[in-house]
Parts: C-alpha cells; sequence; structure tokens
C-alpha cells in the first residue's frame, strides 16, 4: 500500500520548472531513493512534501489524506519527519534539547500546565526524555547528550539531526542527502541505521542522495530525476542502467561515484 | 572538577543539576531574605529602595528576556506593555479592586493587548519587528496625553497604596514590606519561567529563535507560538509596570518613555541574552550605574575639589559601557561569569577556544 502519494506535482520559480509534472509512490516499509544531478528538483519535492511550498499543479496525499490542505506544522502531525540538506539544528541548544524538540507533535500538556510544571507536565517530561533516550542510545549519542550543536563536528551533527528527526516516531523519514560530507565509517554506520530504521522501526524512509553506494545498499526503489522531470523508476540497477539516466549523468560522472570514491 | 552521574532521568528535567548548585541558590535566597536586616540595622532604607527598584527592573528585563533572548525576537517597545500594566493597576484599584486580584488582572490584560497590537506585526523579522516595536514606543507617550480620564494625562496620576487583607504597603512608609513584596513577585516569575524552559512551550520558544524552517517542520506552529510568547512577555512586562508606578508613587505621560524601552534592551544585552540570569545581572549594572556616577561625583567634590557637571555624562558612560560589552563579551555579563566557572572547574584544563561559537559547517567547508 501507497503511503505517499504525489501525483503531476509541478512547482516553478518564476521561469524555472523545478518540478515538472512528478509523480511518484512511497510504499509502507520501503527505502525509496531520489537521485539526479545538482538542481534536478529532489529538495524541492522534499520541501513539497513538507508544504514549504505550493505546487502549481498536483497533489499530495500521505496516508490517505490530502496534505495540500494542511500547513507545514501540521505535515509531523501525521508522521511525517525530515531531515535538511544543510543541517538546520538548533544550534544554542543541547544534543538532548534538540531531540526533545523532535517530541513537539507528541506534547499533551498546554502552557498553564507547563508553567506551573504540574505532576501531568512532569510525567510527560519523563516519557519524553525516555524516548529520547532510546534514539540516543540507537544513533550512539550518549557521550554528546549534554554539547552544545554549537560546538559539535559536522559528522555528529548530520547524526542529532536524524536523532531528532526519528525522535518525533514518525511513519515516513525523509533524509536529505544523509551522506553528503561524511566519512566512509559515517556513511557505513549511517547505512547500517538506515537498515535497522526500516526492518526495526517499520518506518518507511525516502532520501535524496548522490552516492550510489548507499543508495543501492539501502534503498527498495530509485527515482532518477533531471531539470524537475522524471527519468526512470526501478530498482538501483535499473535506473543505473537506463539509457536517459546515463544522458543526463554524461559528463557529470556522478552516477558512476560511489561512497568510496567521494570521500 | 565535578562529574554529574545521572542516575535518572529526573536529573535532567529537575531545576538544579545538582546538589550543591541548590545548595548555593539556598544560600541566595537566605541573602536576599535577610537582606533588609542590615538596613534595619544601619536605620536606613534607602539603598534598600534602590534594591528593590532593581527588582522591579529585573522583572521587566525577564519579560523581554523571554522574548527576544529566547524567542529570538526583538522589542524596542516593552516600556508600553509596562505602562499598560501601570495604568490598568491604577485604574482596577480606583474602580475599588483588592490589590490581590487588581495587580494580577492588570498584567493579564496588558499582556492580552500587547498580543493583540503584536500579532499583526508578528510576521516582520529582526529589524522590522524592532521598527514596528519602536514605533509604538514613540506613540506610547501621546496616547497617555490622549487618554487623560484614565491616565491624568500630563498632569499624571497618583498609584494609590497596596492594600493586602488590610496590610498597607507603601515605598516610603514599609520600605520592608514592599521589597518583600517585590521579591516574592520576582522569584514567582522565575519558578514559572524556569518551568517554561523545561517543557515543550518553551522549547518551541527556543526552536523558533534558532532556526524556523527546522522548527516548522518539527510541527511548531510560527505565529501562534510567537504570540504565546508575546503573551507571557507582555504580561510580565505589565506586572513589572504595575510594580514600577508603586515604587514612583507618581507616574506622567514620560515616565514609560522611549528611553526606558531601550534600557530594558541594553539590560538584557549587558545580562546575557538567553539565560534568565542575564536579566537579574543587567538590572544591577543598570542600578548601580547612576548610584555609582552620582557618589563619584560627590567623592571628587568633597575629596578633590573637583566638580563635573557635564549634561548628559550619566547616558554617555552607560552607552559607553554598553559598547564595550558588546566589543569584549557579546555573551554578557553571565557569559563572563560562565567562563570565570568554567575555568575553576577544569583547572587546569581550560582552553581559551571553549566558548568560542563554530560557525556552522557546510558541505562545501568540507575537504571532499
Ligand atoms: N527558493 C528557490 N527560489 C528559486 N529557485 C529555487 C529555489 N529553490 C530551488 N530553486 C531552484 O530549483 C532547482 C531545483 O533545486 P533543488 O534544490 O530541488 O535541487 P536538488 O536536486 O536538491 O539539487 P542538489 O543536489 O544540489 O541539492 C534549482 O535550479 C534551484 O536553483
Ligand atoms: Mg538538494
Amino acid at each position: 500500500m501507497s503511503l505517499l502519494e504525489i501525483e503531476n506535482a509541478t512547482l516553478r520559480f518564476g521561469g524555472l520548472v523545478a518540478v515538472d509534472n512528478v509523480s511518484l509512490q512511497v510504499n509502507e516499509g520501503e527505502v525509496f531513493a531520489l537521485v539526479g544531478p545538482n538542481g534536478a528538483g529532489k529538495s524541492t519535492i522534499f520541501n513539497l512534501i513538507s508544504r514549504f511550498y505550493d505546487p502549481a499543479e498536483g497533489s499530495i496525499r500521505f496516508d490517505g489524506k490530502d496534505l495540500l490542505k494542511h500547513t507545514a506544522d501540521q505535515v509531523p502531525g501525521f508522521g511525517i519527519a525530515r531531515t535538511f540538506q544543510n543541517i538546520e539544528l538548533f544550534e544554542q541548544a543541547t544534543v538532548l534539547q534538540n531531540l526533545l524538540v523532535g517530541r513537539h507533535r507528541h506534547r499533551t500538556t498546554g502552557l498553564l500546565s507547563n508553567i506551573v510544571f504540574s505532576p501531568k507536565a512532569y510525567r510527560e517530561e519523563l516519557r519524553h526524555r525516555a524516548a529520547v533516550e532510546e534514539v540516543i542510545d540507537f544513533l550512539n549519542l550518549q557521550a554528546y547528550r549534554d554539547k552544545m550543536i554549537g560546538g559539535l563536528p559536522y559528522g555528529v551533527r548530520k547524526v542529532v539531526e536524524l536523532g531528532r528527526a526519528l525522535a518525533s516516531e514518525p511513519k515516513l523519514l525523509l533524509l536529505d542527502e544523509p551522506a553528503s560530507g561524511l566519512s566512509v565509517e559515517e556513511t557505513q554506520d549511517m547505512a547500517f541505521w538506515i537498515e535497522d530504521i526500516q526492518t526495526q522501526m517499520g518506518i518507511s524512509v525516502m532520501m535524496v542522495e548522490h552516492d550510489m553506494g548507499l543508495v543501492s545498499a539501502v534503498s527498495n526503489r530509485v527515482m532518477a530525476l533531471a531539470d524537475g522531470k522524471e527519468l526512470a523508476t526501478g530498482t538501483a540497477a535499473e535506473v543505473q542502467s537506463h539509457p536517459a539516466v546515463i544522458e543526463a549523468y554524461l559528463g557529470t560522472g556522478e552516477i558512476s561515484k560511489t561512497g568510496t570514491s567521494r570521500a | 572538577m565535578r562529574f554529574v552521574f545521572k542516575t535518572s532521568y529526573d536529573a535532567d528535567i529537575s531545576l538544579f543539576k545538582h546538589r550543591a548548585q541548590a545548595v548555593w541558590y539556598a544560600l541566595l535566597l537566605l541573602l536576599v531574605l535577610a537582606t533588609p536586616l542590615y538596613f534595619v540595622a544601619i536605620g536606613d532604607a534607602y539603598l534598600l529602595g534602590e534594591i528593590t527598584g532593581m527588582l522591579i527592573l529585573a522583572i521587566a528585563g525577564m519579560a523581554l528576556m523571554l522574548l527576544t533572548g529566547h524567542t529570538g525576537l526583538p522589542s524596542l517597545g516593552h516600556a508600553t506593555f509596562m505602562a499598560f500594566g501601570c495604568y490598568l493597576n491604577i485604574n482596577l484599584l480606583g474602580a475599588g479592586l483588592p490589590w490581590l486580584i487588581a495587580f494580577p488582572l492588570s498584567g493579564l490584560i496588558a499582556g492580552a493587548l500587547g498580543t493583540m497590537i503584536a500579532l499583526p506585526v508578528l510576521r516582520l523579522h529582526g529589524v522590522y519587528l524592532a521598527l514596528a516595536t519602536l514605533a509604538m514606543s514613540i506613540l506610547t507617550s501621546d496616547f497617555v496625553v490622549i487618554a487623560e480620564p484614565w491616565t491624568g494625562g500630563i498632569a499624571g496620576a497618583a498609584v494609590p497604596d497596596i492594600n493586602i487583607f488590610g496590610m498597607e504597603i507603601n515605598r516610603y512608609s514599609t520600605p520592608y514590606k514592599f521589597y518583600y513584596l517585590v521579591l516574592a513577585v520576582a522569584i514567582l516569575i522565575v519558578w514559572f519561567y524556569r518551568n517554561l524552559l523545561r517543557t515543550p512551550t518553551g522549547r518551541s520558544f527556543t526552536a523558533i529563535r534558532d532556526s524556523e524552517i527546522s522548527a516548522r517542520a518539527m510541527g511548531i506552529n510560527l505565529t501562534r507560538t510567537k504570540a504565546t510568547s508575546f503573551f507571557l512577555s507582555a504580561t510580565t512586562a505589565g506586572l513589572a509596570g504595575a510594580l514600577f508606578g508603586h515604587s514612583a508613587g507618581y507616574v506622567t505621560n514620560e515616565t514609560f518613555d522611549l528611553v526606558m524601552s531601550i534600557t530594558l534592551l541594553l539590560m538584557i544585552v549587558i545580562g546575557g541574552l538567553g539565560f534568565i540570569h542575564g536579566a537579574f545581572f543587567g538590572a544591577i549594572v543598570v542600578g548601580i550605574i547612576p548610584v555609582a556616577i552620582a557618589n563619584g561625583r560627590t567623592f571628587l567634590s568633597t575629596t578633590f575639589d573637583v566638580n563635573i557637571n557635564v549634561p548628559g555624562l550619566e547616558s554617555a558612560l552607560f552607552a559607553f559601557i554598553l559598547v564595550c560589552f558588546i566589543l569584549f563579551e557579546p555573551m554578557g555579563l553571565y557569559g563572563r561569569w560562565l567562563k570565570i566557572r568554567t575555568y575553576f572547574e577544569l583547572f587546569p584544563f581550560y582552553r581559551k577556544d571553549m566558548f568560542k561559537r563554530q560557525k556552522s559547517y557546510l558541505k562545501t567547508d568540507r575537504v571532499q
């Protein structure tokens, strides 16, 4: 059954058609990858799902609900969590506080009980804290729990951002270039985590990634885009050998890049 | 050096990080509770009045700190909300409401009015929001004049005494009671503030401050959350304004002017943006500078027969101190204190760049 359905979505920035009549489905339990050269419109599709942009045409449905009827801040409530290509963490807060913000959609107390720290607010904090601790254990972030984001190395920030998304216990996880800028070892960890997220946590994953090694290793289906248009969809191997995809990448050579050659 | 071993989630949730910290704050509480004893002993409560004034400033500072330091929304108009609170308090007391009702009510109404004014400008960012609130602050004096039936206009209005179950409290005739009352309000607000910061509401404020786009992606409604912050901030400013009125005894259209709005902003920057402590440190600095300058003048003229009578000296010195802070200690006094404390805790392992903010990495910053 498909969890996310995008039908004929089009988005223009002025004269530029960033997403051109794209349709795709992400099925429950699968890892779906978007690949394509720079500027293909991959991040823009994520931003459409997050409702940061309004598509000019088309529909986006998640779990049977029409996302276009909702605002950006309501999207996480349906069970969609995401990371950003350029890492958007809360810099002046600790790792723990960042992960706790990920729990925002599960809060049950209001302003008044927060201000007086009612017993209900206290119990809720304990629950959030326990849920976040599971994420910390899963991602091995124990050493950084109370560190400020501002002082963390790049690789750790990437993991914290993944953790913040996981803390919201989503049904669908959107990862925008989870391995970009990571070392070979870090990329390997990321691959294991994505596998576990899919198989153990039962979370569907949609990811944008240039590292074809990682894409082939973890994804069930891959869609290739160029200039906002779909080129091909299928398994990683099928997409990589598709003539249109090869042509789109001609000259860039990017499709042949693997994790090791990038790092 | 201290290691805190956490054995339960309570360690992260409770108000104090460890026993020693709780002890320090208990001692501080004891100190502020015992402060009036000293003035009773010397038989002169003048300085206690100044300290009470600092506490009131600190309450106003906390109001602005919540909005600017924790939610990232600058305001150059907080004196306006203080004016709301002050005049509402005067009128509600005048209408015969007991102080225990009039005081909180004037805060809440000031908060509601503030939020109504803020809603249209909440979409504005950074400097534009600052300009909009600046405009509001400039207009305040005129509105106080226009609303003469309630404010007394240019002639001003006398602030009634506080009466709690028959106990009369007046700044001059019962300075000790007034001090304890203001202290109680300040402590209550600190407690509310701390609670806020350790629960989802406060975290959504700081999330908006650090990254609006991420906050939205985590499910935080920007407009509603900013409005909530504005409401709490304006309410607290209103309470501070009401207390300020009691402390001044008489208020006119010039009491809550632009200078006061700017002073509040300077205060929290000097104290340390983003820390509750910052509001108190800032209030102490702002409270001490005029006293210090006056004392310095007297000292110079009596000891060395040097008379300095430069108009605007206070403001110039004040501005100079602020510039120094922004140049040399952008984290404010509280930031300086954190550094000193860390230095001793880690002795001799402190590194100079420990508090340096690292630039956020971009993909392109990494060696590929
Ligand atoms: N806010 C915007 N305003 C105008 N143009 C934009 C905006 N965002 C993206 N674009 C343009 O839309 C196109 C698609 O951008 P997008 O960020 O989706 O690419 P991408 O596939 O994620 O590329 P990359 O691999 O570099 O991240 C690009 O040409 C980009 O310049
Ligand atoms: Mg992108």
